[in-house]
């Protein structure tokens, strides 16, 4: 079977280019097609990989410009294989995922402070045992159209992340978190659907941004486009305003 | 800027010791090759251990006693006591910074049974237990502020031995991957947390790729001694086609072990290293095996299970709840490692070891299902505040330069080999012939056989390399080290697997199938000097 594969690379100067790789495999995940190539193809051919499992979240891509995790995706006829979007390429199908790992840290998504013997109930556990699943692969930043044009919005995962520790029953300062997630944060997203549609571990950042926001419309935030333009009419200097 | 505890890996044993330094006051950083939330803890799946008593009715002295038992009489009792008897403040611990436990009906953190268990004691989350556990800790490092930097390459220690005085350490040199340039880091202490290495067995392992004992080999460099190398844990039950893990929590709750013929041939929950060769025997007779929980129903798998069922079906083309899973025993724990003291510390001064990578004596002949994630939370405190207490009262000089130096030159150096034979080649054939000769079974014969081929392949090195001579991101190249860093270690494991003439735990000698602890209740231990292998046994 023949795939596509999107090479870069930066030395000794910046080159892309489409090469097609015939391999003898049937059935095979792509994580088994990509290692058949560089070890008895193509040995420059580079990609990260690691757990074969599905929950290291080291070798995600894109096939057919969908997100996807490579031990994860059994090989098509044709498929074009190419590196996430939205982060900066290093070489063929690696890319740098420091940036969006970061927004973790400015998104606060930590529990505050030690909760110590506190009882769950099923219940409390079912509310984020989905959100916790999360591989941090990063195929939802990929896919994100607002993330594309704004890298200081903090993104599907790191959203999920502050969703899990807010819906826990052991933090204790929701409402700080809350906070923290006004600015490029639940209102900056347009509910798309397409980190939802690309999550391997079945996880909605599109549905964990929606309860943020009842979350902190309870807390008497609101959505800041929303306001602007609710009633409409005229601004402060009178002139008309759409 | 030179770091008071420098951490090389970040897996669960990392950022627990990472987060136990920072707490002490230290100023930490963390290196990994990949990134921290990929490393190998995120793939242990059964939980972890702590008599708590949720589910019925145990106690740490029972915990102590399947640990011991297990070991077959070469753990410290010491060290085992410690990690048994803070198991509840451990758990307890990661419940506090909120690590997504399952739990019981009455609010408790839900615990089941795993082999050599002698009552429900794992604490588990699904059977992403250390997912759970690894992606928490990583959260707590992001809110510590703790210097964390991804996709360096550990290369090796930077050590000084004074005049009639003992080695220190002083940093490491690593291959930035990305730049493809050696960086050094200055630091007063250094704790290797680099994980184990069970990919020698290649294909034969349920462990993520990067599994090369990395750690090991540099700290053996640096003229740390190891010990009781060739205790290797076959889990018995991985998918048979590519060795994904199947925890034992499917057995744990009633699953069986079947042959072709539709019949049991074990107690399935036995320690690991029988059940392992029970499958093994049966594999002999010409028989397939199959783990078969069918009877345990589709909610139960869906609720406790859900990983395993999405595995067996991607790679197996079966689906658990209707059909028999066809399994076979492969390599998945190493209790061998760096040799250490009570204090976590190896034979360098102020290197430090934890994990995988490290010996603590909790498991011996045979690691208990639990326990390992166990061990990096309790040891990994005690190694990140040990080092943390070392490095304060240090004030002697580092001199770097000639490790940067020579690190840069192999660089440069590795690029030049020959590249007359493939080592992927080489490295497939290193993990069948372990797996054969080295592996559930071992005899006196096999392993001398093994032997002699991994000499040879030592002898081959300077005509392999990597055929990629780029410098950006090149994991032909890191590859290539790590394919070097395990050669290296293949041949002590089977030095110390031939010199241990008796049959204990996981190191099974069909030749010499009884224990025999007159001559051989003790520890391997290995070490480098001047680069030739030495070893001996001690107690």
């Amino acid at each position: 079977m023949k795939i596509k594969i999107a090479r870069y690379t930066s030395e000794p100067e910046v080159t892309q280019a489409l090469l097609e790789y015939e391999v003898e495999m049937e059935d095979a995940t792509l994580l088994a097609v990509l290692n058949e190539i560089k070890t008895k193809i193509d040995a420059s051919l580079s990609f990260s990989s690691g757990c074969r499992s599905s929950v290291c979240g080291s070798c995600s891509m894109r096939v057919n410009g969908k997100e996807v995790l490579a031990c994860g995706y059994k090989v098509q006829e044709g498929d074009l294989i190419e590196p996430l979007q939205n982060a900066p390429l290093v070489r063929d199908l690696i890319v740098e995922m420091d940036k969006a790992l970061s927004l973790n840290a400015k998104a606060k998504a930590w529990q505050s402070s030690l909760s110590k013997n506190q009882l769950l109930s099923q219940e409390d556990e079912k509310r984020n045992e989905l959100q916790s699943d999360c591989i941090l692969c990063g195929s939802c930043y990929s896919a994100c159209p607002v993330y594309a044009v704004n890298e200081e919005f903090l993104g599907p995962f790191a959203l999920t992340r502050v969703w899990k520790y807010v819906s826990d029953a052991r933090e204790a300062n929701a409402s700080e978190k809350i906070e923290t997630i006004q600015t490029n944060g639940v209102w900056d997203c347009t509910l798309c659907d397409g980190c939802t549609i690309v999550c391997p571990q079945g996880i909605s950042s599109k549905a964990d941004i929606e309860k943020l926001r009842s979350k902190s419309v309870m807390q008497g935030y609101s959505d800041p486009s929303f306001s602007n333009s609710f009633g409409g009419g005229f601004s402060m200097d009178g002139s008309p305003s759409f | 800027m030179r770091s008071d505890v420098l951490i090389i890996g970040a897996g669960g044993a990392g950022l627990v010791a990472a987060l136990s330094a920072h707490e002490a006051g230290a100023k930490v950083r963390v290196l990994t090759k990949e990134y921290p939330t990929r490393s190998q803890t995120c793939m242990a799946q059964g939980g972890i251990n702590a008599a708590l008593g949720n589910v019925e009715e145990d106690s740490v002295a029972s915990h102590i006693q399947d640990t011991l038992k297990s070991a077959h009489g070469i753990a410290e009792e010491r060290a085992v006591k410690l990690l048994c008897e803070s198991a509840p403040y451990a758990v307890a611990w990661l419940d506090s910074i909120g690590v997504c436990f399952s739990r019981t009906k009455d609010a408790k953190i839900a615990q089941r049974k795993l082999g050599g268990a002698y009552a429900a004691r794992a604490c588990y989350a699904q059977d992403y237990t250390g997912l759970k556990i690894l992606h928490t800790l990583y959260d707590r490092c992001v809110a510590a502020g703790i210097e964390i930097l991804n996709e360096r390459y550990l290369l090796n220690f930077i050590t000084h031995t004074p005049q009639n005085a003992d080695a220190y350490v002083g940093g490491a040199t690593v291959l930035n991957s990305r730049t493809g340039e050696v960086e050094t880091y200055e630091s007063a202490s250094v704790i290797i947390a680099t994980g184990g290495y069970s990919r020698i067995y290649d294909k034969h392992s349920t462990n993520s790729t990067r599994s090369t004992g990395d750690g090991i080999a540099a700290g053996l460099r640096a003229g740390a001694r190891v010990s009781d190398m060739e205790f290797i844990q076959f889990h018995p039950t991985a998918l048979k086609n590519s060795s994904i893990l199947i925890s034992e929590s499917a057995r744990g709750s009633g699953g069986y072990l079947v042959n072709s013929k539709g019949e049991r041939f074990t107690n399935e929950l036995a320690p690991r290293d029988e059940v392992a060769r029970a499958i093994h025997a049966e594999m002999q007779k010409g028989e397939e095996v199959y783990l078969d929980i069918r009877h345990l129903g589709e909610a139960f798998i869906d609720e406790e299970l859900p990983q395993e069922r999405k595995l067996a079906k991607l790679y197996e083309n079966v689906d658990p709840v209707y059909d028999l899973v066809p399994i076979k025993p492969v390599a998945h724990y190493t209790m061998g490692g760096l040799e250490v003291n009570k204090h976590s510390q190896t034979k360098v001064r102020g290197l430090f070891a934890v994990g995988e990578c490290a010996n603590h004596k909790v498991h011996g002949a045979n690691r208990l299902g639990g326990n390992s994630l166990l061990e990096l939370v309790v040891f990994g405190r005690e190694a990140g505040k040990n080092a943390a207490l070392y490095a304060k009262d240090f004030d002697k000089e580092i001199d770097a330069s000639t490790f940067t130096q020579s690190a840069q030159n192999f660089i440069l150096g590795v690029k030049h080999f020959t590249n007359q034979i493939d080592f992927y080649e080489k490295r497939s054939f290193i993990g069948n012939i372990f797996y054969n000769n080295a592996g559930v079974i071992r005899d006196d014969m096999g392993l001398k056989a093994v032997l002699g081929a991994i000499r040879q392949i030592q002898r081959e090195i300077p005509f392999m390399g990597p055929k990629d001579k780029s410098k950006v991101y090149n994991t032909n190249l890191i590859e290539f080290i790590e394919f070097g860093n395990m050669v290296e270690l293949s041949e002590i494991i089977l030095v110390s697997a031939i010199s241990r003439n008796e049959s204990r735990g996981a190191h099974y000698r069909s030749d010499i199938p009884q224990e025999n602890d007159i001559a051989y209740k003790a520890h391997t231990i290995a070490w480098k000097e001047e680069g030739v292998l030495c070893a001996d046994f001690m107690e």
